[in-house]
């Protein structure tokens, strides 16, 4: 056990912050606002030099060419939210997209691909779920046929993010439908510009559209936009799956949402006394702090196990569906704490934080739900994680 | 950076995992449970041939001088296997005698009556006058056999005394496993005085929740294995979603108290401040996963976990007993929200 960094390290983490410092002025600030603003570009252009941000992308295709290493991964998160410089660019593109194509895709595609979505110039979108394929996605129905150098797409995707604003799409479609349904799926690349492309903003308990649905109707798309064969698409979603899973959850972002909890329960007082000093809410708050320190250190465990190379195990599966819950816990100490004012919503005299605990409240189940709900969670866990049995196949009808 | 056991951190504990699975199998344990002497004499030299007692002497007093973390990995260990031991309280009062070690060492078993540093019920508790105690603690630590007590006072102090000078009448708790007394002290000579601080007190609620780590571990695999061979509607249970599910949150509530209860060692061991904190709140989140999983393990054996026959009785009771030692998960997390300054 031995929680300091070694002297390399710390260096490392004293350049980063004197980056950061040096260079916040050029930062993004709430003003700068839409995906292709010049200023959030410059700036993701500028953490793409130092190695702030699409550090392990090689040169050649626009990234830092940095070797991967996970604790100085970890330092640049932590010095990021130490600082509350604004960080790097994130998008399903940048995230999952990105580490597909450097495994999977031709020579010519991370050519043309990997270079502007680092840099923010490209803004991707994911069509994995269908309105019929949710938790159960290799059911996806959306078909693409064949014809000649191009496939014609039918269907429609749901839960499409940033849809509206992204100039491409990857895409899961069923290319042979006569296959198993895990074999029979393409993973596809093609703009959304193209003709037969229909976006609808879905509106979601938040009170905006966070999401979309997006119908396709005879959408012609050159071959060449497949992601490495045809009918191979399940491997491939698999290895950005494995992305996106780690994205959600994270104990540092659940940390620094439980300090904004303290600081709101010490400063906001009813009854002339200061929340805090309520033995029930102060009771509530620790049970929280148990759970943030225990994923935490959690976390810590993975990293280690990602150092020597080793799987994680249970404490890496528990991650997704542990650290979400915890997040919507923390929202919902803090709006009853406020109580009455607590349902203050949008704008308006006496709302706190804006609002954003009603609004975290309600996104974070969303994200319970969403990037595999809490009950897959729980079936990976057991299968996975205690080896139980997996539920027997129901014989056709 | 490296958070994880040493290979010798490891090696400790499967070393003692393999003795006690010879030495404290559900049989011997449940000899134990009635009384049955030579069944209690065999386990205590089964750990005491391991070296147990020398662990955590300073290595000034013949021991190995390890720490907290280890400590934790030995309880855990003890926990899973339902073992009764006096290592609780020698490793109690290796902490609270750190600075003064003399006592530690030779054939010296110490019992413990902290009960009251959390909790003062029935008039309980000890009081020190010129150099004497007296007064009645209740639920006693490994009264029996032992040469001194470590007895706390209701004033923040931690004394030893020969244990000789104390009555000590048995409380039978729903754990009929380990033995727990009320003593009663008459103006017995203090030999020893140390300050009961923070690290003391987050010490022993600490080592309570990496007993419930290892018998909530326990409860678990159990768990997990009756699923796997109990079959119901032509299938095993394990293999329906509802039973699936109830194991998965399991795992998901524990696995991250092992995390915990090794960070919170480790704070400690080194004089980390947030060590007591994380302690307190150690012992909070295992006393609530603990208790969770013992009632959610015995449901998953269905009426079966509900008898004597499988046992698993005493494994819930273990958890039970541990999440009120040295304080309800309540005052754990007062405690901790005391030591942070965000309450009175």
């Amino acid at each position: 056990m031995k929680l300091d960094l070694d002297p390399e390290y710390e260096a490392f983490r004293a350049d980063v912050s004197e980056t950061l410092t040096k260079n916040r002025h050029l930062a993004p600030t709430s003003e700068d606002k839409g995906y292709k603003n010049a200023r959030r570009i410059a700036w993701q252009k500028l953490l793409i030099e130092h190695g702030l941000a699409a550090r392990t992308i090689p040169k050649a295709y626009g990234g830092y060419g940095g070797e991967a290493d996970i604790l100085k991964a970890r330092i640049i998160a932590e010095e990021f939210a130490r600082s509350r410089v604004p960080g790097p660019m994130a998008g399903q593109g940048i995230s999952m997209l990105v580490p597909t194509l450097l495994e999977l895709g031709t020579e010519a595609q991370k050519q043309a691909y990997i270079r502007p979505t680092i840099e923010g110039e490209m803004i991707w979108c994911q069509g994995y779920s269908e309105p019929g394929a949710g938790s159960d996605l290799a059911a996806l129905r959306t078909s693409a046929v064949e014809d000649g150098d191009h496939y014609v797409i039918n269907g429609s995707k749901i839960w499409t993010s940033t849809a509206k604003q992204a100039d491409m799409i990857f895409c899961l479609v069923r290319t042979d439908p006569a296959a198993k349904k895990h074999e029979g799926i393409t993973y596809i690349t093609f703009p959304m510009s193209m003709p037969g492309i229909e976006v609808r903003p879905l509106v979601d308990m938040t009170g905006s559209a966070n999401f979309n649905e997006v119908f396709f109707t005879n959408v012609r798309v050159p071959k060449s936009g497949v992601i490495y064969q045809p009918n191979k698409g399940w491997q491939v979603a698999n290895a950005t799956l494995t992305h996106e899973r780690g994205m959600l959850g994270d104990p540092n972002a659940t940390k620094a949402r439980f300090l904004e909890l303290v600081t709101l329960m010490k400063g906001e007082s009813v009854n002339g006394q200061p929340l805090i000093a309520n033995p029930l809410l102060c009771d509530r708050l620790m049970q929280l702090q148990a759970e943030v320190y225990a994923m935490q250190a959690n976390g810590l465990r993975i990293t280690t196990s990602r150092l020597k190379g080793e799987q994680a195990g249970i404490a890496g599966l528990i991650v997704k569906l542990n650290g979400c819950d915890l997040n919507h816990e923390i929202a919902r100490l803090a709006i009853d704490a406020l109580g009455e004012l607590g349902i203050l919503y949008e704008d308006g005299e006496h709302l706190r934080s804006d609002g954003s605990w009603q609004w975290r409240y309600m996104y974070d189940l969303g994200l319970i739900i969403g990037g595999g709900t809490a009950q897959i969670q729980k079936n990976i866990i057991a299968e996975r994680g205690l080896n139980m049995p997996r539920e027997p196949k129901l014989a056709k009808a | 950076m490296e958070f994880a056991l040493s290979e010798d951190q490891r090696m400790l504990q499967d070393s003692l995992k393999g003795v006690l699975s010879q030495s404290a199998s559900l049989d011997q344990i449940r000899k134990i449970a009635v009384g049955d002497a030579g069944a209690v004499r065999a386990l205590e030299a089964a750990l005491e041939d391991f070296g147990l007692a020398s662990l955590l002497l300073p290595e000034a007093a013949g021991g190995l001088g390890l720490g907290l973390l280890d400590a934790c990995l030995v309880q855990e260990a003890l926990g899973y296997h339902i073992a009764p031991s006096r290592f609780l309280a020698s490793a109690l009062a290796a902490v609270a005698l750190a600075d003064n070690p003399g006592l530690l060492g030779g054939d010296a078993k110490f019992a413990l009556a902290v009960t009251e540093m959390a909790s003062r019920r029935d008039g309980a508790g000890l009081s020190l006058k010129a150099g004497k105690l007296s007064g009645t603690a209740l639920l006693a630590i490994s009264a029996e056999e032992a040469t001194h007590l470590l007895a706390a006072d209701a004033k923040g102090g931690l004394h030893v005394v020969d244990a000789a000078g104390a009555k000590a009448a048995p409380m039978q708790t729903i754990d009929r496993t380990r033995t727990f007394h009320a003593v009663t002290l008459s103006g017995v000579k203090v030999l020893s005085t140390a300050k009961a601080n923070d690290r003391f007190l987050a010490a022993a609620r600490l080592l309570a929740a990496a007993d419930t780590l290892g018998a909530a571990q326990a409860m678990i695999d159990k768990a997990v294995a009756y699923a796997a061979e109990r079959q119901q509607f032509g299938r095993v249970i394990g293999s329906f979603q509802a039973v699936k599910h109830m194991c998965a949150e399991m795992a998901a509530k524990l696995e991250p108290g092992r995390a915990l209860i090794w960070h919170a060692a480790h704070a400690l061991d080194i004089g980390d401040a947030e060590g007591p904190v994380m302690a307190n709140l150690a012992k909070a989140y295992l006393a609530e996963a603990g208790t969770f999983i013992a009632r959610t393990a015995t449901e998953v054996h269905g009426g079966m976990g509900f008898t004597d026959l499988v046992g698993l009785h005493y494994w819930f009771k273990r958890i039970g007993v541990n999440r009120q030692l040295f304080g309800s998960p309540e005052q754990a997390r007062q405690t901790a929200a005391q030591l942070q300054g965000l309450v009175a």
